[in-house]
């Protein structure tokens, strides 16, 4: 008996979303009476779990599991769930997360609700409320079955911290061979930029911008923000900028806690992908942009004006507050 | 080369969300149903794998007759033949279970389902009929070629893209990028009065259990009104002290 959380982590480093499952972990097994488990692979420093509320951590090191591998993965937690008698497995709904956690649930015979946004609205029976609709609408939805694998919406629940003693523990899983039937032979990926899966601050560029030639102002708005860099449809579709900045509805999702959408009219699609992000500020030179509708914040101006200004407003700011 | 593409009726991006009948139905009146938009990518991926390497592409639907019309799109679109299992798709789970079903006594080499649905947006499907059916596995896939039993996919990760070697049997949850906006296809006349001719088959469903239940939806409190401000000064000083983010 107790919540078994998977703890992600890249290059032996937990990320951020990982210490965000476990605080929310603890939160239900609290509600259960029970401890938190946390299942590792190939992670170091596994004792900062134990800030957020890990009691135990199962640490498996293997190098069959250096590249993310859904099949094998799923079946590390799976194993370590049984082993722990977990009635609950937390697995964010993150890309790599969403891509185990359904062959986890089979695997398990557990019910699977993707994208929850809080802890249970009861335990017994056992209520949770996820996004659908594109975050345009919360549904309740009952799991049944004696095991539950919850999906936690990235930047749902936040860190809470809630220091307990840790124990770690080597855990072994057995594989067969059909877990490697899917190989990594390559992975191209930037190493020199916030992604927009990580980042909380995203900024996004749209048609507004006129051309890939002024880019530059969307980079260095980024920069000092420590933000990621996306744009919208139109500009990916035109190859101003490469589809993996691609947000909205049939890019990237966007659930960061800033977003600031630069010369981006807000289509109905762009939305859908962004709808989670926590403030949204737009700055648009056309006052009737549907996305002031959906913003925080806004300023109506041409951004070759404002984001010059906005730029060393900010710079100004941070030498302050540094 | 067997194909089975997984097609989720879906209401259309623009659609109002409404919920009926003390918030547990989704309100239909009014709304225009279309293919999940990343299951139409795979779909007409699947298109390039008839035209070029020959393969037959059936395509499935679990739901009731009032989803007939997005098959028979499919099928005007270029799929062969098309299946519905006719139960209200209400749980993941019996929905993976009643197309691996069909995927297992089909035969088929590579099923291709979106990366998520419209209205769920779970995204569970794929990789339980994978599970389901023993099948390898590549979710988020934005390209796949196949040469005989070597399978190649790349499947979009956080910050870039990894390639894979795999194999059928395949199950893959695809999206933008197995083929460009630009490729997908309106069906001309030809295709929909052909479609008119091509088996659509009605199957009545396995006995399946529900994991879950959804009990009831709601709309999240409405947003207030955006604040518009003059100056950077006052944007970045609201998101320093009133929004905390900077």
């Amino acid at each position: 008996m107790s919540v078994l959380v998977f703890t992600e982590s890249e290059d032996g480093k937990f990320k951020k979303i990982a210490f965000e499952a476990v605080s929310y972990g603890k939160a239900i097994a609290d509600m259960l009476n029970t401890t938190v488990t946390a299942i590792a692979i190939n992670s170091s420093n596994t004792s900062e779990l134990g800030k957020y509320g890990a009691s135990r951590v199962l640490q498996v090191t293997n190098n069959k599991l250096d590249n993310f591998n859904a099949q094998a993965y799923a079946n590390v937690v799976s194993q370590a769930a049984t082993n722990e008698g977990a009635q609950v497995i937390i697995i964010t709904s993150s890309a790599n997360g969403k891509y185990m956690a359904p062959l986890v649930a089979v695997n398990n015979q557990a019910g699977y609700v993707a994208n929850a946004t809080n802890v249970p609205e009861s335990v017994s029976p056992f209520k949770i409320r996820s996004t659908v609709y594109s975050s345009k609408a919360f549904a309740i939805t009952e799991i049944s079955t004696d095991t539950k694998v919850i999906g936690l919406a990235k930047n749902a629940y936040g860190l809470k911290e809630n220091e307990v003693s840790i124990t770690s523990e080597d855990f072994t899983p057995n594989f067969s061979e059909n877990d490697f039937n899917t190989e990594v032979i390559s992975v191209n990926k930037a190493t020199d930029k916030v992604t927009i899966a990580d980042a909380d601050t995203v900024v996004s560029g749209g048609r507004g911008l006129k051309g890939p030639e002024n880019w530059g102002l969307i980079e260095e708005l980024a920069t000092i923000l420590g933000a990621a860099t996306a744009c919208s449809k139109p500009v990916s579709d035109m190859g101003w900028r490469p589809h993996g900045e691609h947000v909205g509805q049939t890019g990237k999702p966007v659930s960061s806690n800033l977003y600031i959408a630069i010369g981006i009219s807000g289509a109905i699609q762009h939305l859908a992908g962004v709808n989670s992000s926590k403030v949204k500020v737009v700055i648009n030179n056309d006052p009737e942009a549907p996305f002031f509708k959906a913003a925080d914040y806004g300023i109506v101006g041409d951004a070759f004006e404002v984001v010059p200004q906005l730029i060393e407003k900010i710079k100004e700011f941070k030498a302050q507050n540094a | 080369m067997k194909i089975l593409v997984c097609i989720s009726h879906v209401p259309d991006t623009t659609s109002k969300i409404n919920f009926t009948e003390n918030d547990t139905q989704f309100d239909t009146n009014g709304v225009q149903f279309v293919i999940n938009p990343n299951d139409e990518f795979g779909l007409t991926r699947a298109m390039w794998f008839k035209e070029k390497q020959g393969a037959s592409v059936h395509v499935i639907n679990v739901g009731g007759p009032e989803t007939e019309p997005t098959l028979r799109k499919a099928l005007a679109i270029g799929a062969d033949e098309a299946i519905r299992i006719n139960t209200p798709a209400t749980d993941g789970f019996s929905v993976a279970q009643q197309i691996a079903t069909i995927v297992t006594e089909g035969a088929y080499d590579l099923v291709i389902a979106g990366r998520e649905s419209l209205d769920y947006n779970g995204g569970m499907v794929p990789g339980m009929i994978a599970k389901l059916t023993n099948s390898n596995f590549v979710h988020t896939c934005i390209d796949i070629e196949v040469e005989g039993s070597n399978v190649t996919a790349i499947r979009e990760i956080d910050g870039g893209k990894e390639t894979l070697k795999t194999s059928f049997p395949l199950v893959i949850g695809g999206q933008k990028g197995l083929v460009q906006e630009s490729e997908l296809r309106i069906p001309n006349m030809r295709g929909i009065m052909q479609a008119r001719s091509k088996p659509l088959h009605v199957k009545e469903p396995i006995e399946s259990a529900n994991n879950t239940t959804t009990l009831n939806f709601e709309k999240p409190e409405p947003k207030g009104a955006v604040k518009l401000v003059d100056t950077v000064d006052e944007l970045v000083s609201l998101l320093h002290n009133e929004a905390k983010v900077i």
